[in-house]
């Protein structure tokens, strides 16, 4: 049996780029390995927490949606708790109405993004206007 | 002053019709409560982080079972916080 399943976890930020890359890399290469599917990835980037978590009053979260066994959700989990580099993890089953919130979410962070990226270019010169404007 | 006959109250009787409270998610149609958006999350919280009761929301109890999971979870991964002062 199949289910998704959603995991976020919180890696320390005393991480460089590389090892957070490098943690991320072995999770995605453990689910692929154990027969999952990765739906959805998503990185949030270094957040403050809003209480410390092992001296630590930062961290980078990371987003994995994926498609597994359930048996597999406890050799992930087991995983984590091993892994120095993890402050906290949680995994989460999807019903039917989270896979289509979590499709939706997507969908609009998709179109957001494009939009961002978009217009950049039409937001640049206007800031500059609005800056000679106050030195006039 | 003058006019005796008037009665007075220290505070004015209430006659204002209440608003009747509704459940905002079968309002708008929301069926699944996201835990890692805490700016939505804060609605339903008071400002020491304590989860705000069904009769002051108006929430169903469906959604209001919905949203308790919802905010445990976001405590889970520090997004909100289990104890605190002066929340938003």
């Amino acid at each position: 049996m199949i289910k998704q399943y959603e995991t976020v976890f919180i890696a320390t930020p005393v991480l460089s780029d590389v090892q957070m890359k490098e943690a991320v890399a072995k999770y995605t290469k453990l689910i692929a390995d154990n027969g999952g599917e990765i739906v959805y990835e998503e990185d949030w980037g270094l957040k403050q927490l809003a209480y410390p978590i092992q001296h630590k009053t930062s961290g980078f979260y990371y987003l994995i949606e994926f498609k597994a066994d359930p048996q597999f959700v406890g050799t992930l989990e087991t995983q984590y708790h091993r892994d120095e580099r993890i402050l906290r993890y949680l995994t989460v089953a999807l019903d039917k109405n989270a896979v289509a919130y979590a499709e939706h979410r997507r969908q609009t962070r998709a179109a957001k993004a494009a939009a961002a990226a978009a217009p950049q270019p039409e937001e640049a010169p206007k800031a500059e206007a609005e800056e000679t404007e106050t030195e006039e | 002053m003058a006019n005796n006959n008037e009665i007075r109250y220290l505070n004015p009787p209430t006659v204002e019709v209440r608003k009747k409270k509704y459940c905002r998610f079968k309002k708008a149609g929301i069926k699944y409560v996201d835990y890692k958006d805490p700016e939505f999350l804060k609605k339903f919280l008071n400002e020491q982080g304590k989860i705000l009761p069904r009769r002051i929301t108006g929430t169903s109890l469906k959604f209001q079972r919905k949203v308790a999971q919802a905010v445990k979870r976001a405590r889970s991964i520090a997004l909100l916080p289990y104890v605190t002062d002066l929340l938003k």
